[in-house]
């Protein structure tokens, strides 16, 4: 028995569809959920959540954000979503280069922060796309 | 009197300035569409997250998180989101005199957009960050900003956080707001807020999500770590919305004061002609005038 996954950004709803299982970055580890799994909220970290429809498996990169799992759907509530198709490797590996450069010259605190986590995510980005690409 | 050249001169010059006024309106209409675009597809964000944070409200107690503790002091952080260009109205007079008004000695300012920070830092007003969000808005943008407020929040350096901005009602109508964003009101988390008009009002509105069923969810590791992660997210959101709200705004005013910049244009195009026309026959009169006058003296 399939259920929803839906995958929301505050920008805009980036996936909903019927699926058989899903794993998910949870704070504490990985997350397997399954169909009829008990009604849970938990925190996603910025990584990779894997999802399988019909035996095929797919990947999305995501940020950080929250999980909220109900009979019958799985919500994920995250401020950044790609999917492996979009994730452009040029695109990343310059982001990367940019959040590097932005490194070196001095920062404040703040911009340090985001400047990593920045890197963070093309990082996941990068990883996923790579992994993809020895499996084919 | 002036001559004929000089008129047509000036009325195609009125021309030139009609069309680019029309085209600004049209390009403000389309942004101030994506926009509104982009606040209610959001909603589904929203509906996700207050039914979490209404399932923790009951699990946690009312000051679980330092977000919504209220603290005395008068120290206050003003977020003013004003626009970046100009040519668009009374907006940006408008929300700044309302911000001038209610700010006082112990006010710090944080500006998003560039008019903001030019009358703040003319005014010598306490400006403590100034941040740049593009248009379109993306929510990666807005990030920095909510989490810039939230440390300075918990670092004591102020006891409330409001934010200026520019709240759409209608096309033809914005009006000047200024919300607290911190401390956060328990009772308002995970609640809409009433000023949230652009996203709303849409008759294709995903539904709303169901809850747990019986039992409630289960939170790990605990409510109190969900709550963490939950209340910041729901903060940055409101920024976001309130950010959108201001663009929208933005569009829909420049896009009415272009429209009247290009009735005026026209309408001097109109008087222009007129006296052209009038310049015109003027002269031919005073031509065959001449020539009737010649004619009679050759006789």
């Amino acid at each position: 028995m399939p259920f929803t996954l839906e995958i929301v950004t505050p920008e805009k709803s980036v996936f909903s569809d019927e699926v058989d299982g899903v794993v998910l970055p949870g704070v504490e580890g990985e997350l397997g959920v399954l169909p009829q799994h008990t009604p849970l909220v938990t925190t996603l970290a910025p990584g990779e959540l894997r999802y399988s429809k019909d035996g095929k498996e797919t990947d999305f990169a995501v940020g950080e954000g929250l999980i909220e799992i109900t009979g019958t759907t799985v919500s994920v509530l995250t401020d950044l979503a790609v999917s492996d198709v979009e994730i452009d490797e040029a695109v990343v590996e310059e982001a990367l280069q940019r959040a590097q450069d932005a490194l070196q010259e001095k920062l404040g605190e703040e911009e340090i922060a985001a400047v990593e986590a920045s890197i963070q995510k093309s990082l996941a980005q990068l990883h996923l796309k790579r992994k993809r690409r020895r499996h084919l | 009197m002036p001559n004929t050249r000089d008129i047509r001169r000036r009325i195609k010059s009125v021309k030139n300035t009609a069309q680019i006024t029309k085209a600004m309106q049209l390009v403000a209409a389309s942004k101030m569409k994506k926009a509104q675009d982009q606040a209610t597809s959001g909603r589904h964000y929203a509906d996700l997250l207050n039914t979490v944070l209404n399932n923790l409200k009951e699990l946690t107690e009312e000051d679980a998180h330092p977000l919504l503790e209220t603290r005395a002091g008068d120290r206050e952080l003003m977020v003013v989101v004003t626009t970046d260009k100009g040519l668009c109205g009374a907006l940006n007079t408008n929300l700044m005199r309302k911000v001038t008004d209610q700010g006082g000695e112990q006010t710090s300012y944080v500006t998003v957009g560039a008019k903001g920070r030019q009358t703040l830092s003319r005014l010598k007003r306490d400006l403590v960050a100034d941040f740049v969000v593009h248009d379109p808005v993306h929510f990666a943008d807005v990030k920095p900003v909510g989490n810039f407020i939230m440390d300075r929040f918990l670092a004591g350096e102020c006891n409330r956080v409001t934010v200026a901005f520019t709240n759409f009602v209608n096309t033809l109508s914005q009006e000047p707001l200024i919300e607290t964003l911190l401390p956060i009101n328990p009772i308002d988390l995970g609640r809409d807020r009433e000023f949230l008009g652009v996203g709303q009002k849409e008759e294709d509105l995903p539904e709303k999500p169901e809850g747990p069923g019986e039992g409630g969810f289960l939170f790990e590791p605990s409510p109190e770590k969900v709550l963490d992660m939950a209340v910041p997210q729901y903060l940055n959101y409101e920024i976001y919305q309130m950010v959108l709200e201001s663009r929208a705004s933005e569009h829909s005013a420049r896009m009415v004061a272009m429209k009247s910049a290009t009735d005026n244009a026209n309408d001097l195009v109109k008087d222009l002609t007129l006296e052209y026309n009038k310049v015109r026959q003027a002269a031919i009169t005073n031509e065959l005038l001449e020539i009737s006058t010649a004619m009679k003296a050759l006789e």
